[in-house]
């Protein structure tokens, strides 16, 4: 891995996305743990940017810092009594021995060539556009199906986060 | 990396240096010019404000330090700097800290991806129009942990109101921001820029640039939209415990806020640098897009200075009753227009670099589906308006209880 | 270029850390948001494998596409999630996955 722009950016987006990881599930106060949970998905949509997919870096930012971060911090400040749980974990020692048996599995299965061919070292160099995405996702042999049953859903999800969380009482 | 390596770079390699290092030497005066265009005309904006807003208010304004109280603000700022830098024993003292500049930061990225002249601009990104939205939801971000982190009730209050507002009113902005998307065929600044040559898109939708200017004059907190510093219900809002040079800089970002939507409309809606001789010189191109920018700036402040400030509810209603749909309506009908128009050959397929004879028939026709859209809301308005005052003529009394409670 | 492993070994990590969040936080909203940790890993190996893959040239853009899915999924997931942690709060003034078991046979 020789020095350039791209992998001094891999390196700080790397510190971001798991050190903000790490934030989210050891910090006591949920609203930090919000915050932790922004900076690392921020180093995800870097590593999206060096992956040449800026359109889902965009959007990254756009749903999680601009939406679902704004969406946490609601519900942590409307579940008051969250912030005065005493015991921050259960099950500390059996959860973080499989996740790390998990950890190690999965870095020997993309380490290792055990499941077919090499990991290649280079991407190719030319890239599908933004505008190539667009395409696909309203060709009928591209992706139009998922694209408007994804419109449903989030249709739906508005519906039913609504009627869910509606206080019937006021 | 030779693509990344022109103009002062190349320059210096040719001279003799280090490729990386010209390469950085280049990418590190491209940021600090376009950083500092931002940050040096929000000293200037700042009197500008101040002037007009007293102007309107039959005051003089500032007028003591330096020649027409030009200095004021190099004054304020060295109060600011002088304060003391106070953080509340309670607050979370990394967020406290950080929150004031995530706020600025987030105005002054949006200037990464405008385009001063056809040759000069940040970086032309594929996702321009993207990327500027993007980035300002760190602001909205940078609000709620301010809120939060000064462990303030009042501050926490105000935030609360804020991001509400603020995420209520990205729903319209986005929707009016995708017209010239779409009309342009591209997110490019660059190229949504070069595709008003034949005709400016606020002739094509002035829909969407009407809503796009409330909705912009929303997200900035700006009267009629003022919750943010409702003075009178919560003392001074999110920044309450702020002081000196952070509470500064949230200042500052607001000003910055305001201006760069002047220039981001400039470039969406006005056609940017276009305009009389533009191509003779970068400088006159500059100067087209400042002048338009401006314009709509001081638009913005007279409003500011006008207009009182509405509730939260009606806030709300205002948009998810009324931008919202109106805007949805928007997009459809001219998306629609435009695609019949192309299949009868009578607009361009390609706007980039079309003519002002290119245009006439598409425009005619965009033109009267907004302006029909444009009275129908109007109609509405009228309507809710007259409804609200015989309520409020016909129940006198309890309209006066309905006042007592909130004054409580 | 960084080599695609890097990508994945990241990922992993990602993944495990989200792995080891929902399994041993005891507060709602953090299970939820280990649960936006482990989808955005997945995330980093969809691209990764399209950036790195030989026909991200043409129109077969299936990680590209598949991504922004995942997003609109995780939006509504968490839109929906965070419905019911408020309603479960309200109804019985708890956050804790494991004390809202009133439909356990």
């Amino acid at each position: 891995m020789e020095l350039n722009a791209i992998s001094i950016g891999f390196v700080v987006f790397t510190i971001f996305t798991l050190g903000g990881g790490i934030g989210v599930v050891t910090t006591r106060n949920l609203f930090q743990g919000t915050i932790w949970l922004m900076v690392s998905l921020f180093g995800v949509a870097g590593y999206f940017v060096l992956l040449s997919a800026p359109f889902l870096a965009a959007v990254q930012i756009l749903v999680y810092i601009g939406a679902i971060a704004i969406l946490i911090t609601f519900a942590v400040m409307l579940t008051r009594s969250v912030t005065r749980i005493k015991t921050r974990y259960i099950r500390l020692v059996p959860s973080l021995l499989a996740s790390l048996a998990l950890f190690l599995i999965l870095l020997l299965g993309v380490t290792m060539p055990i499941f077919g061919g090499v990991s290649p070292e280079h991407a190719p160099a030319t890239v599908a556009s933004t505008r190539d995405l667009g395409a696909a996702l309203v060709d009928e042999n591209g992706y139009v199906v998922p694209f408007l049953l994804a419109s449903v859903l989030l249709t739906g999800a508005m519906i039913g986060a609504i009627f869910i969380a509606r206080d019937d009482t006021a | 990396m030779d693509e990344i390596c022109t103009g002062l770079c190349r320059l210096m390699v040719d001279s003799g240096a280090d490729a990386g290092l010209a390469q950085f030497v280049s990418l590190l005066v491209g940021v600090l010019l376009v950083s500092g265009v931002p940050l040096l005309t929000v000293i200037l904006l700042i009197w500008i404000e101040r002037k007009v807003a007293a102007r309107i208010q039959d005051r003089i304004g500032p007028n003591r330090v330096g020649p027409i109280g030009l200095m004021q603000t190099f004054a304020d700022l060295l109060k600011l700097l002088g304060k003391e830098d106070i953080t509340p024993t309670a607050a979370d003292r990394l967020l406290y800290n950080v929150a004031p500049l995530v706020s600025f930061a987030s105005v002054v990225l949006i200037w990464a991806v405008v385009p001063f002249t056809p040759f000069h601009y940040g970086v032309d990104l594929e996702i321009g129009a993207l990327f500027f939205v993007a980035v300002a939801s760190f602001g909205t971000l940078a609000i709620m942990v301010a809120g939060w982190a000064s462990n303030n009730k009042y501050a926490l209050l105000g935030a609360f109101r804020v991001v509400s507002l603020l995420v209520s009113y990205e729903v319209p902005l986005v929707f009016a921001l995708l017209v010239p998307v779409l009309l342009a065929g591209s997110m490019s600044m660059l190229d949504i820029v070069n595709a008003q040559s034949g005709m400016w898109f606020v002739v094509l939708s002035p829909l969407a640039f009407i809503i796009f200017y409330i909705s912009s004059q929303a997200e900035t907190g700006r009267a009629p939209f003022d919750l943010i510093e409702a003075e009178s219900e919560l003392v001074a809002g999110f920044n309450i415990e702020y002081s000196g040079m952070k509470f500064g800089m949230f200042f500052a970002a607001e000003f910055l806020h305001v201006f760069t939507n002047g220039i981001l409309m400039a470039l969406l809606f006005f056609g940017g640098w276009m305009g009389p001789l533009y191509y003779e010189s970068p400088l006159i191109a500059f100067a087209w897009l400042g002048a338009k920018g401006g314009i709509i700036y001081l638009t913005t402040l007279w409003l500011r200075n006008t207009v009182p400030r509405l509730r939260i509810d009606q806030i709300m209603a205002f948009n998810w009753k009324c931008l919202v749909p109106l805007s949805i309506a928007n997009i459809v009908l001219v998306s629609l227009a435009l695609k019949v128009l192309q299949e009868l050959d009578m607009a361009p397929r390609q706007l980039i670099g079309a003519s002002f004879a290119d245009m006439l028939p598409a425009t005619i026709l965009l033109l009267l589906i907004n302006g029909a859209l444009t009275l129908y809301l109007l109609g509405i308005l009228r309507r809710r308006g007259k409804d609200a005052r015989r309520e409020a003529q016909a129940a006198p009394v309890q309209f006066a209880r309905a006042t007592a409670a909130t004054a409580d | 270029m960084v080599p695609l492993w890097m990508y994945l070994a990241v990922a992993a990590a990602l993944f495990s850390l989200g792995v080891f969040g929902a399994l041993s936080r005891r507060n709602a909203v953090a299970v939820l948001m280990s649960v936006e940790l482990m989808l955005n890993a997945v995330n980093i190996n969809l691209v990764a494998f399209w950036r790195y893959s030989e026909t991200s040239t043409d129109l077969l853009l299936n990680g590209y596409a598949f991504t922004a899915f995942v997003l609109i999924v995780a939006a509504a997931e968490a839109a929906v999630g965070l419905a019911i942690i408020i309603t479960v709060y309200r109804n019985r003034r708890s956050v804790i996955p494991e004390e809202a078991a009133a439909l356990k046979g």
